[in-house]
């Protein structure tokens, strides 16, 4: 027993010389390796992996004219790139300290507008000019080699071996004569599957319970707001006018549902009103009250043209008439704007007379089918 | 330690060699290292394109990772007081106020975010060319099936993970987005509701979705997308690339350079630029300025609101599909499930199934590692250019109210030109293509066989003029070319085949004196004389290129001009 490796070169460790992998190093001696000089060993490597060296083009010859272009070229380039480094170090910490401050504010003058800019402008230069200088370096500076390496399909030894040792132990473990036993498996396996993904429960939320799809905010007697908090009462807005109002509750301004239209409309366009059918008492005089929400993809319908009575949503482009009952005359959608029934209170404010008579926002399976 | 080292042959001297020993006695890695060093790369620029996605990933983790550090995935309500005075005093979740500050307060984080989000859009991008280059040369046929499924639920992810992201910062234009999305969920038959109370924890907006969205997009989705990249790798290593046909390539080959040093240092630079590009666009390419629209709040939104580029197409289905509901006793189907899920469903099931189908339609169940040019393929080709028709179609549908506002053209003008361009265009696209393809097969053989139009009109005695050809080969007694076309680019000008000197350089005016190209060019032949033999040796490539095999090498093995054209 020794307590060095007695194999060339080797630090030490082992007890034992143990017998060496076989292949190569049986084929090729120490000596024989090192009687060979360091491109035949590249090449015999090479050889081992099924890589053949076709052809090398030498670069420049050191020293010659071209060499030394080159070498100034590629050298430019990293030194460039070092110098751009640099200037990202002085514009990031020194904006602050001995530069002015890099905290941009909408009254900031020049340096905190050329700030972001001038990081991107020194990193982004840095890195291509290391890109550059690498792909220059391979292009200029190395020599060009031409490869070639053997592809090789599977090997049917392999496949014939790793099969028979998988076989061979399925085969030692029984499973195939035990009926029982694997059906048992089976079936816990289903139920083992099932205990974990029935974890995924804790995520399920039932959309039937209290119908939170059909109802919004609205109810009878709730005030008509604009969005700085105040009501509303008839003559407050210009005929052809458009103002967002939500519902006088916690939160109204603040719900996906609860958005709402109200519309006053010209003295012509009332004379091509048609209410849609059951709804002929929804409006208050020249008033018009649709929810916002489009229902083609739930987008806040926002762009009234006056002059043709149509709104439009800017996500999708469905286009509403607010003289047809808000029925869609373009685009995707498929439904009306749900129209809010609306009325004055005792003091004069516009308030909701309920709900809305349909579920409002984007159809769903059973949109015809709530309550 | 040097007086235990055993002496002998081929015993390292130098002291990283005795290191190196050292390392090798503990971890064998030197049989492994040197096969990896000594895999062969083929090379060609359309090879690059994977490798730009997997560098815009690294700098996704890496930006990504950054900024996490600031981000607060909390939907709680707060009023900003932070620096950005237009904002202040304005009610919004602490996801917006941390973006924002990530963007005011953070120094470089503004770079940092703006390099992320160019990052992503760059690396869905450049997974979008991949995939293309890879369908359009055929490099996804056995045995390379299932990496191309995999590659298919990449850009799937990728696409999912970018607009998780991007609506993270939680301002109106994200959660414009994110309505949309829900309004897709909702369309969905009969579990529709489920899904949608499901993923937002009850009705929409909830207090939950960001939260949620966050561990999707920085941990959930990253590690499936690093998993499956890995995968990737993993199976291309095992395969071999494939590579174009030319001199000395076949089936059971890869003609190329090394991975050492040559192929890594070009990687390397690859990776350098591809970083660079991405940091100069988060600095000087402002992007997704979150500041502008404030806060979301369902009742505002923005005209002119577009998504990220890759979800464009996605919303062109949904603006151009007609406002056809079914409604079945109550029960509804909306018209979002077809433009929204519908076509993008229909066309990643066609993408991922394509070489399944191709398979059944061509019988061709062969193992292939040499590329295609796309022109030997019509019928592919025409599939694949109907279905870029199609798919730009929906994107330009996608951003039509932007153009009908620029170009001040009716929006429903542009909405009925979606509709009907989505029908038509796509035919007309096939029809093209395929009549291009066959042009350019029909040139390619009319050149091996008549040879090269070299531009010397000759006059025959009998006062016909006729133009001289020059052969690529050997020819038959009727002057006919006898080579047969290998599946590599035919050289088509004299200078490719080193019979001219080579084009002059300039783009609209020349840059060099013509007489110093053939100063040039002259020195260059007496160079290839006294390497001639060499030459004959490789038999590969262009000579302009100095014997390196390449894409435009010769047409087929052994094939070379016979008869220089000389005067």
């Amino acid at each position: 027993m020794t307590t060095t490796d007695p194999r060339p070169g080797s630090a030490g460790g082992a007890d034992e010389a143990g017998q060496l992998h076989g292949g190569p190093d049986d084929d090729y001696s120490p000596e024989q390796l090192a009687a060979m000089d360091r491109t035949e060993l590249d090449r015999l490597g090479a050889r081992l992996d099924g890589v053949e060296i076709l052809h090398v083009e030498p670069a420049a010859p050191i020293g010659s004219a071209l060499d030394k272009k080159n070498t100034r070229l590629v050298t430019l380039w990293f030194a460039l790139a070092g110098l751009l480094s640099l200037a990202f170090v002085v514009v990031f910490l020194g904006s602050g300290w001995f530069l002015p401050s890099w905290e941009w504010r909408i009254e900031s003058g020049t340096w905190q507008s050329l700030y972001t800019p001038l990081l991107g402008a020194t990193m982004g230069g840095a890195l291509i000019a290391i890109g550059i200088a690498l792909v220059l370096y391979v292009k200029k500076l190395l020599p060009h080699e031409t490869a070639v390496q053997d592809k090789h399909d599977g090997s049917h030894f392999d496949r014939v071996t790793t099969g028979a040792t998988l076989m061979g132990g399925l085969d030692s473990s029984g499973l195939p004569r035990r009926k029982l036993l694997v059906g048992v498996l089976g079936m816990m396996s289903l139920a083992f599957g099932a205990m974990l993904v029935s974890l995924l429960g804790g995520f399920i939320k039932n959309p039937n319970k209290g119908n939170p799809l059909g109802t919004t905010p609205w109810a009878e007697g709730v005030r008509l707001l604009r969005d700085d908090g105040t009501p509303i009462r008839p003559g407050d807005q210009q005929p052809g006018s458009l103002a967002t109002v939500f519902p006088a509750v916690e939160g109204g301004d603040r719900a996906y549902d609860a958005a709402v239209m109200l519309i006053r409309l010209r003295p012509e366009q009332i004379e091509t009103l048609v209410p849609a059918a059951g709804r002929e008492d929804f409006a208050f005089g020249d008033y018009v009250a649709y929810s916002k929400v489009c229902t083609h993809a739930g987008c806040p319908v926002s762009l009234y043209e006056q002059e043709t009575s149509r709104i439009l949503c800017p996500c999708h482009q469905s286009q509403f008439d607010v003289t047809q009952g808000a029925r869609p005359v373009f685009g995707p959608a498929t439904r009306s704007l749900p129209q809010l029934p609306i009325a004055l209170d005792e003091e004069g404010y516009f308030v909701a007379r309920g709900d809305f008579p349909e579920p409002i926002g984007p159809s769903f399976w059973n949109i015809g089918r709530l309550n | 330690m040097a007086t235990s080292t055993v002496p002998g042959p081929g015993a390292p001297a130098t002291l990283v060699g005795k290191a190196a020993y050292e390392v090798d006695d503990r971890l064998i890695v030197a049989g492994p290292v040197r096969r990896t060093l000594n895999k062969v790369f083929p090379d060609h620029w359309s090879f690059l394109l994977g490798e730009i996605a997997l560098y815009s990933f690294i700098m996704l983790l890496l930006s990504g990772t950054y900024l996490t550090f600031f981000y607060d995935a909390s939907m709680k309500e707060i009023v900003y007081e932070g620096s950005y005075s237009a904002l202040r005093g304005i009610e919004m979740s602490a996801a917006y106020e941390s973006t924002l500050d990530i963007s005011f307060d953070v120094r470089g984080g503004l770079f940092i975010r703006q390099m992320h989000h160019w990052a992503a859009l760059l690396f869905v991008a450049s997974i979008v060319v991949h995939l293309l280059r890879i369908f359009f040369t055929g490099a996804y046929r056995r045995p390379r099936e299932t990496n191309w499924f995999i590659g298919v639920a990449l850009l799937v992810l990728a696409m999912l993970e970018g607009f998780a992201g991007y609506t993270l910062p939680d301002d109106l234009l994200s959660g414009t987005g994110l309505r949309i999305f829900s309004a897709v969920f909702l369309s969905i038959p009969v579990i529709g509701t489920w899904i949608y109370f499901t993923v937002f924890g009850g009705d929409f907006p909830g207090e939950l979705i960001i939260g949620r969205l966050y561990i999707l997009h920085v941990l959930i989705i990253p590690a499936v997308l690093l998993a499956l990249i890995a995968l990737h790798l993993l199976i291309l290593v095992k395969q071999k690339h494939t590579q174009f046909p030319g001199a000395g390539r076949t089936e059971h080959n890869v003609v190329g350079n090394r991975l050492f040093p040559t192929f890594a240092a070009k990687a390397t630079g690859l990776l350098f630029i591809v970083f660079g590009v991405l940091a100069a666009l988060g600095g000087l390419v402002q992007i997704n300025p979150i500041w502008q629209m404030g806060p979301y709040n369902p009742a505002q939104v923005s005209a002119g609101s577009q998504p990220d580029w890759y979800i464009g197409f996605v919303d062109g289905g949904s603006r151009i599909f007609p406002p056809w509901e079914i409604d079945l006793w109550g029960y509804h189907i909306p018209p979002v499930l077809w433009g929204a899920l519908g076509i993008p469903g229909i066309m990643f099931t066609l993408l991922m199934l394509y070489p399944i189908i191709e398979r059944k339609l061509t019988g061709d169940t062969a193992s292939h590692h040499l590329l295609q040019r796309p022109r030997d393929v019509p019928v592919r080709t025409s599939l694949g250019a109907m279905a870029i028709t199609a798919y730009l179609v929906l994107f330009i549908s996608g951003g039509n109210d932007v153009i009908a506002e620029r170009f001040d053209i009716s929006l429903n003008a542009m909405t009925w030109a979606g509709r009907i361009g989505f029908l038509v265009l796509p035919p007309i696209a096939y029809w093209a293509t395929y009549r291009l393809c066959l042009g350019l097969e029909q040139h390619d053989r009319e050149v091996l066989e008549h040879g090269i139009e070299t531009g010397v009109i000759r006059r025959l005695p009998s006062g016909e003029f006729i133009e001289v050809h020059q052969p690529l080969g050997p020819v038959d007694e009727h002057g006919h070319g006898m080579l047969a076309y290998g599946g590599a680019s035919v050289p088509k000008k004299m200078n490719q085949v080193g019979g001219a000197r080579r084009a002059i350089r300039g783009f609209f005016k020349p840059i060099e004196e013509p007489a110093a190209v053939q100063l040039e060019a002259e020195q260059e032949a007496r160079g290839l004389e006294s390497e001639q033999s060499h030459r004959q040796l490789t038999g590969s490539g262009r000579p302009s290129e100095g014997g390196r095999p390449s894409e435009g090498g010769r047409p087929s093995e052994g094939g070379k001009p016979q008869q220089e054209p000389r005067a």
